[in-house]
């Protein structure tokens, strides 16, 4: 499914990642865990074609073809969708106009039929079970004055909507209470398939007693250093980052 | 960020695709401007005599004007002494069928959704006389005369009711209003005179029919809107399609008079030629709009899309003399390349408790600057009055500029006027969000600033609402087939 193999990025000249050598396999949930600022979201952003970031070494094999020289919309059609750690508001675009667009972007992509408004909002109602969203928010514009757990829910129900091959959630955990962590878990486990891959990044392990990870990777300055099965976000859990900090 | 800015490049640097292809024939006078010259479009015309004093009047008192420099506008010279005043035009058909014209202004007509009879108008293409517009036009006229709705041309209200034009001409505009309205008030070729009786609802959107006739307003048009008590009519002015025409400047005048209990819309779409992308060629756009609420309970709103001319200078003002009388204005302009634009509005409040409403929403891109500059004065006697004026400004990339000057003057206690300003840069974050989900860029600039756009879009009569959406989609991608 992907394979990154020693990627090196810089932002602004300042090398963030170093060297990271990643391999996802159908069907594979890989938990990605560090430390606040290791490369977590910009390893994230860079498979989902982030211009800012500049690849300097090493190459991105996603579905056999290179991934790297196209385009973010062409990358997020072929199936890549990133569940942003901080979703960001466009006034003015009302949600079901952007959402209408986006999967009817996604239906020709694969030479389907647009959805009429009609169709489209049936699908809508439908997705928006799956993850508990307020209905009265897809009236509002893309985001705004979404509350921090909502803009995260919102996420998952466009990945609810758009079906993807892989999806990359950053910190999709982070500000959600209990009940709908567990509700957005719980969505994200029902569109998993056999032949679908998930790559979490999260900082606690509550999330991954929902979301079971085949591999944990901890991810620290620039480098994956360790990877395990999800036994290691336990140990992380308890010990901290210290020990890892200390061995590199 | 890359990506953004090769797109606003590719805008700003993409060519408006329509030069000057208008081939006339033309019954044209002498270059220059003197009291003779007046005359001689006077009796061209054979005009009333009263147009003979109201024009010598306002020539007169131009004369002893200068052109205004306080907007935020670099203006070349203009050489008043270079323009022939007269040309009686006689258009002649550029082609023989529909087949023959660029077929990219073919592609922008259609994704403007103008019926193919309106392009070949627009494109200047023979038309089949059974075919043509003007058999829509007759039912239109005949619907209209029924109502006792007079619409026509201004020379032809001069010839059938000099009266009434008599009455109404220059109570909006005063003939020595400002430089360009004393320029038009004196030379003004033609345009539209339009008359609503009382108690008449005018059935229709005055739209599609103007549109066609749009295709060759002249370089000084002159349009006087007249509702009388509890009467009602949407006017469109301007035309989503591109508009070429060879003469630089252009200074129109519209006047509208609202009387007791009145409404009238009036609702513009501009898209002259705005230049090349360095700036050179385009039109001149000055043009003075005013409407007077002079009636109790009337209500004036001036809608505005502003997307072409090389400058732009214009400002539709509200005088609301009449007790309880309302005041609208909604703008969206935008500017790309080289293109300037200095407009907004007065609001002028006299009657006792009037409301009006400013909406200004200023889009700037490639080079260009956008200034919103308005006026809210509230006499004395304007007592419980209100105003609220929101103006914003998007930009889409740091080459342009965009400039608010709003003037606020209240001459009483009991009044209230709000006054809010936001600027905004389209973010890359919003753009790469849109492409993450499958959207590129191109589109997602358009639905960034349609939603920008949105309020004032949808003050527009539906159908023109959605031509105008497309039209500033394509008037900022540049993608133009
Ligand atoms: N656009 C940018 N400009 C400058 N520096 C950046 C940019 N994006 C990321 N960085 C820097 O790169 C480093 C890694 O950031 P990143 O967001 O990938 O961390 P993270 O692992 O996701 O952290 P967190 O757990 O806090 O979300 C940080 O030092 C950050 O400041
Ligand atoms: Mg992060």
């Amino acid at each position: 499914m992907l394979s990154i193999k020693n990627l090196y990025v810089s932002v602004e000249g300042q090398e963030i990642l170093k060297g990271i050598n990643l391999e996802v396999k159908p069907g594979e949930i890989h938990a990605i865990m560090g430390p606040n600022g290791s490369g977590k979201s910009t390893l994230a952003n860079v498979l989902a074609g982030r211009e800012e970031y500049e690849v300097t070494a090493g190459e991105v094999i996603y579905q056999g073809e290179d991934l790297l020289g196209k385009s973010p919309e062409d990358r997020a059609k072929e199936g890549i969708f990133l569940s942003f750690q901080y979703p960001v508001e466009i006034p003015g675009v009302p949600m079901v106009n952007f959402l209408k667009t986006s999967v009817n972007e996604h239906r020709k992509h694969r030479g389907e039929k647009e959805l009429t408004a009609g169709e489209f909002l049936k699908l809508m109602r439908e997705k928006m079970d799956l993850v508990d969203l307020h209905p009265q928010l897809t009236n509002r514009s893309v985001n705004e004055g979404f509350s921090g757990g909502e803009k995260k829910k919102n996420e998952i129900f466009q990945m609810a909507l758009l079906e993807p091959k892989l999806a990359i959630l950053d910190e999709t955990d982070s500000g959600l209470d209990i009940d709908a962590l567990k509700t957005v878990a719980h969505g994200v486990n029902a569109l998993k398939s056999p032949e679908t891959s998930t790559i979490v990044v999260t900082h606690y392990q509550r999330l991954l007693d929902y979301i079971v990870p085949d591999f944990v990777h901890i991810l620290y300055n620039g480098k994956i250093v360790k990877t395990a099965g999800k036994e290691l976000a336990l140990e992380l859990e308890e010990k901290g980052y210290d020990w890892i900090k200390k061995d590199n | 960020m890359a990506e953004q800015d090769k797109i606003l490049q590719d805008v700003t640097q993409s060519d408006y695709k329509y030069g000057f292809v208008t081939d006339i024939e033309t019954d044209i006078i002498e270059k220059g401007l003197n009291e003779e010259v007046i005359r001689t479009i006077w009796e061209k015309k054979k005009e009333p005599d009263f147009m003979l004093d109201f024009r010598l009047d306002a020539f007169r008192k131009w004369q002893k004007m200068k052109m205004p420099d306080w907007a935020y506008l670099k203006i070349p010279p203009i050489d008043f002494q270079a323009i022939s005043y007269y040309a009686a035009p006689v258009q002649k058909p550029k082609y023989n069928s529909i087949d023959e014209v660029d077929p990219e202004l073919i592609e922008t007509f259609n994704k403007l959704g103008i019926p193919l009879e309106e392009q070949k108008v627009l494109a200047g293409v023979a038309v089949d006389v059974v075919m043509d517009s003007v058999s829509v036009k007759t039912t239109f006229k005949e619907v209209l005369a029924e109502k006792g709705i007079i619409f026509c041309s201004f020379s032809d209200a001069l010839q059938e009711h000099p009266e009434l034009v008599r009455k109404y001409i220059g109570q909006a505009v005063p003939v020595a209003d400002n430089f360009f309205a004393a320029l038009n008030s004196a030379v003004f070729s033609d345009g539209s005179f339009c008359y609503i009786p009382k108690g008449v609802r005018c059935p229709m959107e005055l739209s599609t029919y103007f549109r066609i006739n749009a295709a060759n307003t002249g370089q000084f048009e002159r349009t006087l809107i007249v509702a009388d008590d509890d009467s009602y009519v949407s006017y469109l002015e301007g035309c989503t399609a591109p508009m070429r025409d060879e003469n630089q400047l252009h200074a129109a005048v519209v006047e509208i008079i609202a009387l007791d209990r009145a409404e009238v819309k009036y609702s513009t779409v501009q898209n002259w030629y705005p230049g090349d992308k360095d700036g050179i060629g385009g039109i001149y756009n000055f043009v003075t709009k005013r409407g007077v609420c002079r009636g109790v309970s009337s209500k004036i709103s001036w809608t505005q899309v502003e997307t072409g001319s090389a400058i732009t200078w214009k400002y539709p003002s509200c005088i609301l003399l009449g007790d309880n009388s309302i005041g609208e204005f909604n703008s969206v302009a935008v500017t790309n390349h080289h293109q300037q634009a200095d407009t907004g509005t007065k609001m002028i409040h006299i009657g006792k408790n009037t409301k009006s409403t400013i909406v200004s929403k200023g889009i700037s891109a490639g080079k260009s600057d956008n200034t919103y500059r308005g006026l809210v004065k509230v006499m004395p006697g304007a007592i419980n009055s209100r105003n609220f004026s929101q103006c914003d400004s998007l930009l889409l990339n740091d080459t342009c500029g965009a400039h608010t000057f709003p003037y606020i003057e209240v001459g009483n206690k009991s009044s209230v006027v709000e006054h809010e300003a936001t600027t905004s840069k389209i973010g890359e974050d919003q753009i790469f969000y849109c492409n993450q989900r499958g959207i590129d860029t191109e589109k997602a600039i358009g639905m960034i600033i349609n939603g920008y756009a949105k309020e004032v879009l949808n003050k527009l009569p539906m159908e023109f609402a959605v031509e105008a959406q497309k039209l500033l989609q394509i008037s900022l991608e540049g993608s133009v087939g």
